[in-house]
């Protein structure tokens, strides 16, 4: 930051404003092209299956690891609180609605951006400076056909998946903590869980996780595509990928919960 | 036939290519020579639409393609080959697959066809044998091959060559320039190459073309070029630092 940026928060900030639009825009577009080019072509399903694996299985440790440490923290906290109450029966529902409602789909989305949408932003980053992208194009291939689609596609699939599977593994975590570590009845865990979950807290979640794969995958693709400036700008791109992922993730999941609670 | 017609393109404020003109032979080979940095790439990235021109056209068979939607282009371009300069391979993917790309993407020809053809252009480039390297396992020489046999595997009417010999020792050089005229001769394309070897520039070019200052100062077979009385077509042959080229500016 220059000293005049320093001297001048409104204009600095007027700026940012703009240049977040301004990808904003870009990024519409983009993401308008790449779905339009399912349409214009036919699906690559070997491309498709691809991502879903590499997303999906290759993602399922850190994925379980993610879900089972946040769900037996979330007990222990909750019996913190709930324990001042007298009311530790509340700790299942406590665990299973921050899970499926707001952890799950958060954190398996952040995740993911870590692990996926990083490489997403590299490949296509290092494809691009190394022309690999300029051959597609000049063999008529589409290439964001071949490589934003079945990117997009794979996380849209593959996130409210894999963020069951966070918030499944999280609840047992959970469960452990409770029954095991605070010695406390099992059988009203789940019978209190089935009490006060409803079905739409399972869909809200599951809502969430589609638009966040979808946020991911297109901010980490187009930054792969945006990529300038060699092995340097690669590094460079992929943590912008990175960043403006995770902040949209956790800016949209504001905006989804306040729809979802009215 | 391909017509460059008073192409201009500038890169922040800077005149790279200006009032370019240029016909280029059909199945003869064009060789455009001319100092680094000095154009060439952005000449050919016209030629096959990777870049717009500020002005000017390139007609392609009497078509400008940049009033092209991006379907119909893509159909122009499957007229092409490119040669990539380091290669442009992809790099996930082995030789063979690399080879077979525009097959499986532009035909729906068997496995077993594929195979057939993949295995005799790899004969052609002189690779049996070396299909299942991956791309960072080989040669530079060996990557230009590779390039060259998926340029041309869909035998195109058009390939572009950019610097197709450049950083490669003189005799590997010279082994790709032998491939390319023999290539030549057996696909008949319409060959587009460009180069600062002047070596290779004669042997393979059946015209020659001198870019210099954003536009063609000089077209000719190989003896016009050898006899040419403009010094500056002089000086780049000979390769010298004494003469009107201002090599400061490189
Ligand atoms: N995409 C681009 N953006 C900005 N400048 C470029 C771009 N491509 C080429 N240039 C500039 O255009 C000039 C000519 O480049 P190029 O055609 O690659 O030269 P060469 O004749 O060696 O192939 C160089 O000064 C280069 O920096
Ligand atoms: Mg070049």
């Amino acid at each position: 930051m220059s000293m005049d940026e320093l001297l001048n928060p409104f204009e600095s900030t007027g700026r940012f404003i703009l240049k977040t639009v301004d990808e904003l825009g870009s990024l519409t577009i983009y993401l308008w092209e790449s779905v339009f080019s399912i349409f214009r072509y036919s699906i690559n399903f070997g491309n498709l299956i691809d991502q879903m694996v590499f997303i999906g299985m290759d993602s399922f440790y850190v994925i379980g690891l993610t879900g089972l440490f946040t769900g037996m923290v979330l007990s222990l906290q909750a019996y913190y609180v709930t324990k001042i109450v007298g009311v530790t029966y509340m700790i299942g529902p406590m665990v299973a609605l921050s899970m499926t409602r707001e952890l799950g789909p958060v954190l398996t989305a952040l995740m993911i951006t870590a692990r996926c949408g990083s490489s997403m932003a590299s490949e296509i980053g290092t494809m691009k400076v190394t022309e690999q992208i300029d051959a597609l194009e000049v063999m008529a291939v589409d290439p964001y056909y071949y490589l934003s689609v079945p990117r997009i596609l794979a996380a849209t699939i593959m996130l409210p998946v894999m963020t069951i599977l966070c918030s499944l593994i999280g609840i047992t975590g959970g469960y452990i903590v409770y029954a095991y570590f605070l010695g406390l009845n099992h059988i009203v865990y789940i019978e209190k869980i089935y009490q006060y979950i409803k079905v739409g807290d399972i869909y809200s979640g599951l809502l969430k996780a589609v638009f966040f794969g979808i946020i991911l995958a297109t901010i980490s693709t187009f930054k792969g595509f945006a990529t300038t400036g060699g092995s340097k700008g690669v590094g460079r791109f992929t943590t912008q990928a990175v960043v403006l992922s995770s902040v949209y993730i956790l800016f949209a999941d504001y905006i989804f919960t306040s729809i979802f609670f009215k | 036939m391909i017509i460059l017609e008073r192409l201009t393109k500038s890169f922040n404020g800077i005149k790279v290519l200006n009032n370019l003109n240029i016909k280029f032979g059909e199945q003869k080979i064009t060789v455009v020579i001319g100092r680094s940095g000095g154009g060439k790439s952005v000449m050919l990235k016209h030629i096959i639409g990777l870049m717009r021109p500020d002005s000017g056209r390139v007609l392609i068979n009497g078509i400008d393609i940049n009033t092209l939607k991006r379907k119909e282009l893509n159909e122009i371009r499957k007229k092409f080959g490119m040669v990539f300069q380091d290669g442009a391979l992809f790099d996930s993917i082995n030789i063979f697959e690399n080879i077979a790309f525009p097959v499986r993407q532009h035909t729906k020809l068997r496995e077993s066809e594929v195979k057939d053809r993949v295995y005799s252009m790899l004969g052609d480039v002189g690779l049996s044998g070396q299909e299942l390297k991956m791309p960072a396992e080989i040669s530079g020489g060996m990557r230009k091959r590779v390039g060259v046999a998926r340029a041309l595997i869909l035998n195109p009417e058009i390939v572009l060559f950019d610097e197709p010999t450049t950083g490669l020792d003189p005799i590997t050089s010279d082994a790709i320039s032998n491939l390319i005229i023999a290539m030549h001769n057996k696909f008949k394309f319409t060959g587009i190459l460009i180069s600062h070897d002047i070596a290779g520039a004669y042997k393979m070019g059946n015209i020659i073309a001198m870019l210099y200052n954003g536009f063609i100062i000089e077209t000719g077979c190989p003896e016009d070029i050898k006899a040419s009385n403009n010094p500056v077509v002089n000086q780049f042959v000979a390769g010298s630092m004494n003469g009107p080229i201002d090599f400061n500016m490189v």
